[in-house]
């Protein structure tokens, strides 16, 4: 049979499948196969590219065309006008999308440098083929590591390259590895963080739904690094294709030998399970997360010690979020300088964030470290929708919010830490003045205090009281000493909250204040009066203290 | 154990002896103990559609656990239920980027076209309401999740319409 010189790239993910992603593909291989053009042009599923808000998408390449909002019944004109006739259906055309390289061409490898190192196989191949993804250079970062490196030389390199964790804190990768390898110890186990509970951060999921192996490899790597035998993914419940294709991912490669027993007939052993998450919010926070695994309540653990000397069953443990372990592999396969070289000082490589609210294309996007917010609206984003920027909220609901000042700071770990932000999960939630900041904090608080573990006094009470403070503000029926208040609440709950959780709300609430004090105060009713405490009850406090 | 207070329940059937037979064969595959209580609940709530006390403990027997231990950890965890649940859960996001498209709106008008508040079910047993941080398809905010379908861009208008294909 020929070679294909055309190929269909559907995407089939969480927001296309809702929008008939299956359907479409269906209709395009019956198509093709009524009029004979099997050979010629091939449909290929695969996971992301990028937009998320288009519908169905499909990308016709090498010719480079982008369709979106696809229904079945525009599947016969497409096929006629475009894969026949060679005329692209321009009804159906998605302006300003940028399709992935197809799999098989020449130009792929260049193109993929054009950036992408998380995505790069996002959208371009079946993330159900293992056989597509090692002819991509899949589990060749694998075998160097496990034939040519010892496992210090590993994490040598991961240190090198300055790789920091993306599951929002920024830890150095390296590090956080060379903490475990030392400890002695049964077993050790490495945990991949796929809890991914941020609200407005969907990245760790189409990473994947997309290219699933990606995260595999990087956690045997890990686990080779070390010394872990088991690797354990903690997937939200909710993400049921994510579920499906990491399943079929660990099955395929432990068919192949890639995970078991004596891999690359080296001595090392590692495979990996899958667990569910059951929907709570601190169960993304690592020590949570162990004890969720070990069937507990998921309360964080008090630190020292950290996981890496005691973690899951009391082993040492190495957590890591889903792009951190994706980076891995070209960082073995392409070495620490290579990764250097993208990025900034602070904060080598790219990051994959999703870019949301009033845009033009929402969606996701794989960017070099330290582009600006403004140039993210504009070139990834499609510039606002409707409207102008009014604020910006970095790095889901525990990030901070930006004003208009803040568009040209450079988004890496260093650079917004200079200026007193920091950069979070990856969720970029752009808000045209249609949002009212006072009811956006309202919604960011009611979060927290639903999701308060309720395991210390100070969150479990500040929230609530932080909510209720914020629900005021935003009836405009806030006392004079609300605002005041609701900083000094925030501020102890930074310093007193046993976990990131409760020391968080301080960051949208204090860096709000920074920029839109004015709107804040517009808040406080100056002739409301804070109800006298009833008699009895303060009797009951005076004597409680 | 197992068979008791069949009539007085409230699963709907669901709570066959095939169900408990299932139910106990997982059990058999898994470790017994705290490390697979999750993920036994998971399949009890999958297999009963909510997680009943005598549900929970008989898992609790099965995995060597005490009651509260059980329900301690099923009362923790959002995804897991001890109310029988309609035939079709709508849960609405309101995670901050479907906030900031609507999702207010969108809860008030599924609360109306259904008659019931979050957390309820309605009298017919056809819908129960929920609502979540966030699934995840921001891209699509404001977003309604209906059983296992992700409904995206929801407008009032076009409420009625989705909620009208669940029987
Ligand atoms: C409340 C809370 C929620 C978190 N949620 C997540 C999450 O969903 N995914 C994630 O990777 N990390 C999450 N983290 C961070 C983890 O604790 C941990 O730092 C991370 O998994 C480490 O991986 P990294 O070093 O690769 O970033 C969360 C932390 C807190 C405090
Ligand atoms: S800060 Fe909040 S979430 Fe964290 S342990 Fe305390 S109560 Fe739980
Ligand atoms: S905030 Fe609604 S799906 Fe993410």
């Amino acid at each position: 049979m020929s070679k294909p010189r055309m190929f269909l790239l559907v995407p089939i993910d969480a927001n296309t499948v809702i929008a008939g992603a299956r359907e479409v593909k269906n209709r395009f291989s019956l198509e093709i196969g009524k009029r004979g053009l099997a050979g010629e042009a091939k449909v290929i599923e695969t996971g992301s590219f990028g937009p998320a808000d288009a519908g169905v998408v499909v990308a016709v390449q090498p010719d480079g065309v982008v369709y979106g909002r696809l229904a079945p019944d525009d599947v016969p004109r497409i096929v006629e006008e475009h894969l026949v006739k060679g005329r692209p259906y321009v009804e159906r055309i998605l302006p300003g999308e940028k399709p992935p390289p197809p799999p098989e061409s020449e130009d792929a490898r260049h193109t993929q440098l054009h950036g992408r190192v998380v995505l790069d196989n996002c959208g371009r191949i079946d993330p159900d083929s293992i056989e597509e993804y090692i002819a991509n250079d899949g589990y060749f970062a694998l075998g160097q590591a496990l034939t040519a490196m010892t496992p210090a030389q590993v994490i040598e390199e991961v240190k090198a390259s300055g790789l920091r964790g993306r599951g929002g804190a920024g830890f150095p990768t390296g590090l956080k590895w060379s903490f475990c390898a030392p400890v002695k110890a049964r077993e050790k186990y490495v945990i991949c963080n796929a809890d991914e509970g941020e609200p407005g951060t969907f990245k760790d999921r189409l990473i994947m739904e997309g290219d699933p192996h990606k995260v595999l490899e990087g956690m045997a790597i890990c686990a080779y690094a070390i010394g872990a035998t088991r690797g354990y993914v903690y997937i939200r419940g909710e993400y049921a294709i994510s579920i499906e294709r990491m399943q079929r991912a660990i099955d395929a490669a432990r068919a192949k030998g890639l995970l078991g027993r004596n891999i690359f007939g080296r001595g090392f052993n590692f495979d990996i399970e899958i667990r569910k998450g059951a929907g709570a919010y601190v169960c993304g926070e690592e020590t949570a997360l162990i004890e969720s695994m070990e069937g507990k309540r998921g309360l964080p653990r008090l630190k020292p010690p950290f996981p890496a000397q005691s973690g899951f069953r009391g082993m040492p443990t190495n957590v890591n979020n889903v792009e951190t372990l994706a980076n891995v592999p070209a960082i073995i396969r392409r070495g620490a300088a290579w990764f250097k070289s993208l990025g900034t000082a602070g904060t080598p490589g790219t990051k994959v964030y999703t870019i949301l609210g009033h845009i033009n294309r929402p969606g996701l996007i794989e960017v070099p470290a330290g582009v600006t917010l403004r140039e993210i609206i504009e070139e990834y984003g499609g510039g606002m929708q409707s409207g102008s920027f009014h604020m910006a909220q970095l790095g889901g609901t525990a990030g901070d919010i930006l004003g208009r000042e803040m568009l040209d700071v450079p988004l890496d770990y260093d650079a917004l830490q200079k200026v007193g932000h920091s950069l979070g999960s990856g969720a970029i939630l752009i808000m045209n003045e249609s949002v009212n900041v006072r009811d956006f904090l309202h919604a960011c608080l009611k979060f927290f205090h639903h999701e308060s573990c309720g395991r210390c006094g100070p969150c479990r009470n500040g929230l609530h009281v932080l909510r209720d403070i914020t629900g005021r503000l935003k009836d405009g029926k806030a006392y004079k000493d609300d605002p005041g208040l609701m900083q000094e609440v925030a501020l102890a709950l930074k310093s007193s909250a046993f976990c990131p959780l409760g020391q968080s709300p301080a960051a949208p609430i204090m860096s709000a204040w920074r920029y839109f004090k004015d709107d804040i105060l517009s808040g406080v009713d100056s002739n409301a009066a804070r109800p006298r405490m009833a008699r009895s009850l303060r009797a009951d406090l005076s004597a409680a203290i | 154990m197992a068979n008791t207070s069949k009539s007085s329940c409230a699963c709907n059937g669901a709570c066959t002896d095939a169900v408990w037979g299932e139910l106990d064969e997982f059990i058999a595959c898994q470790e017994r103990g705290r490390n697979s209580l999750i993920t036994v609940l998971h399949k009890a709530q999958e297999l009963f559609g909510y997680l009943p006390v005598d549900v929970q403990k008989h898992i609790a027997k099965a995995l060597g656990l005490t009651v509260s231990e059980v329900l301690g950890v099923v009362t923790f965890y959002h995804y897991f239920s001890m109310q029988p649940r309609g035939r079709h859960t709508v849960n609405v996001c309101m995670g901050t980027a479907c906030y900031v498209r609507g999702a207010k709106k969108v809860m008030q008008a599924i609360q109306e076209q259904l008659g019931i508040k979050k957390g309820e079910t309605t009298p017919d047993r056809r819908f129960s309401l929920t609502t979540q941080r966030c699934f995840g398809a921001c891209g699509l905010a404001p977003v309604v999740m209906i059983d296992n379908d992700v409904h995206g861009r929801i407008t009032p208008q076009k409420l009625a319409k989705i909620l009208a294909k669940y029987e």
